[in-house]
């Protein structure tokens, strides 16, 4: 079970409250995080990344363990404690622009 | 219900103003999507309970939401925008080419008989358009892909493909523009496109016949007279009365020819509004006098409408797609300003006030008459 976490404007477009939680088979990487959220709320493709598992959009930040992971490659896997749902991986809108 | 419903989209949600046909009082409902940019939001003229709102963010990028019960529930629908084909460059600030980029949805005009057929002008500049409800979106090629694409620079705001006219009279002929490359039309429901700048002068171009390059910031058309188009330039205000073959200017007795919108009457083809603003520099109105000007010859001659707007230390702005007219006997003017007030006039503009003080700043106006 991987733990997610929506910044607020992006919990609000996808109607939900607190975290995500989603069951992935095979490697856990952001690429295969982002492509389950996508599944699952695909109200939310082209607000992370663009169209298509293009790449992260440019003030949408990646997080996990206190390691910023936003530019890691997108098929690394992500640090143990994510893959086995002890902590979450955190999306979150960078601070700027107003 | 006989009333209308007034569409405003801000820089931090969408509200709707509902008011019955004596539109002194009103409801306020919103904001819709709060924290986001709304960037329009207008309703089909087939069902005037379909909405559709283009909802973006720096953060988050482009959604389209769309609601079929009058704003009351929305629903996202499709937010992909992929320009045909390889996308090629158009010229950047500085001359140099830069590559073609989505940006955000500007505009949506929605069919006039189609209610799940809807256009949508984009930037960088594209019209794309969507058969189903917005569910998904194509690209009409032949606009971006005219010949003087790779010349089109774009205005301060952006390259936004800002307005589109859909003309009732002549099944497949549309007009739109583009900051900064002109005005332009299909007669083929968008399929083909030619520039329609003829008679436009801008400073900055060498050419006097140039055939794109002016900063057009909004066109208007009555719909029962579509051969006449009314053009707000960043500089001149300009009239054609041969669809855009040919413009002359009506700037008139203006007491400046900057703007954003313009608008006709509901009844009356020749009765048009603008909003002088003092220059590119100073966004704000002369004087620090928030005036609507009116002329009611079709241009030229010009009447300040004062009654009820600030005439003192006002600095807003009105943007160009903050302005719309309603249908009901007596015509209803209305517009929203970047200091958030949305003002409404139930006579035509002889008489003018607030439907709300501060909303976030008003990117767009429209208003629907529900019957």
């Amino acid at each position: 079970m991987i733990r997610v976490v929506l910044p607020a404007h992006l919990r609000t477009l996808a109607r939900i409250d607190g975290e995500i939680r989603l069951d992935i088979a095979g490697p856990v990487t952001q690429r295969s995080v982002l492509d389950a959220l996508e599944a699952s709320y695909p109200v939310l493709r082209g607000t992370i990344r663009d169209h298509d598992s293009g790449p992260r959009r440019a003030f949408i930040r990646f997080f996990a363990c206190e390691q910023d992971l936003s530019h890691e490659p997108p098929d690394a896997l992500l640090p143990g404690p994510v893959a086995v749902g002890t902590e979450p991986y955190l999306i979150v809108g960078a601070m700027a622009g107003g | 219900m006989t009333g209308v419903r007034v569409l405003a989209g801000t820089r931090k949600g969408a509200f709707i103003l509902t008011s019955d046909g004596g539109r002194d009082r009103w409801e306020v409902s919103g904001p819709h999507f709060a924290g986001w940019e709304i960037y329009h939001v207008k309703g089909s003229p087939a069902d005037p309970d379909r909405l559709f709102a283009s909802q973006s963010s720096g953060w988050s990028g482009q959604v389209i939401q769309r609601s079929d019960d009058g704003g009351q529930t929305w629903v996202p629908v499709g937010n992909q925008f992929a320009y045909d084909g390889t996308p090629g460059t158009h010229q950047w600030y500085d001359g140099t080419p830069h590559p073609w980029e989505f940006e955000r949805v500007w505009h949506l005009e929605p069919s006039l008989d189609d209610p799940d057929t809807v256009w949508a002008g984009v930037e960088d500049a594209g019209l794309f358009r969507s058969r189903d409800g917005g569910q998904s979106w194509q690209e009409m090629p032949a606009l971006r892909g005219h010949k003087s694409g790779p010349s089109w620079q774009p205005g301060a705001g952006g390259m936004c493909l800002h307005t589109i006219l859909l003309d009732q009279s002549a099944p497949g002929r549309m007009f739109a523009a583009i900051s900064a490359a002109g005005a332009f039309r299909s007669d083929d429901d968008g399929q083909s496109w030619r520039p329609i700048n003829r008679g436009l002068q801008s400073e900055g171009i060498p050419d006097p016949d140039a055939e794109v390059g002016h900063c057009v910031h909004r066109l208007a058309m009555h719909p029962e007279r579509p051969g006449v188009l009314f053009m707000q330039k960043h500089w001149d205000v300009m009239r054609s009365d041969d669809a855009g073959e040919s413009w002359r200017e009506v700037s008139g007795n203006l007491p400046t020819d900057f703007g954003f919108p313009i608008d006709v009457h509901a009844h009356e083809p020749d009765t048009v509004y603008v909003v002088p603003i003092t220059s590119d520099a100073e966004h704000f109105p002369p004087e620090g006098k928030l005036r609507v000007y009116r002329s009611r010859t079709g241009g030229d001659d010009w009447e300040p409408l004062t009654r009820g707007l600030p005439q003192e230390h006002c600095y807003v702005n009105v943007l160009r797609d903050a302005m719309a007219v309603d249908t009901m006997d007596s015509c209803g003017v209305y517009f929203g300003t970047t200091g958030g007030q949305v003002y409404a006039s139930a006579n035509a503009g002889d008489t003018w006030a607030p439907i709300v003080r501060d909303l976030p700043a008003v990117l767009s106006v429209e208003v629907q008459t529900l019957s």
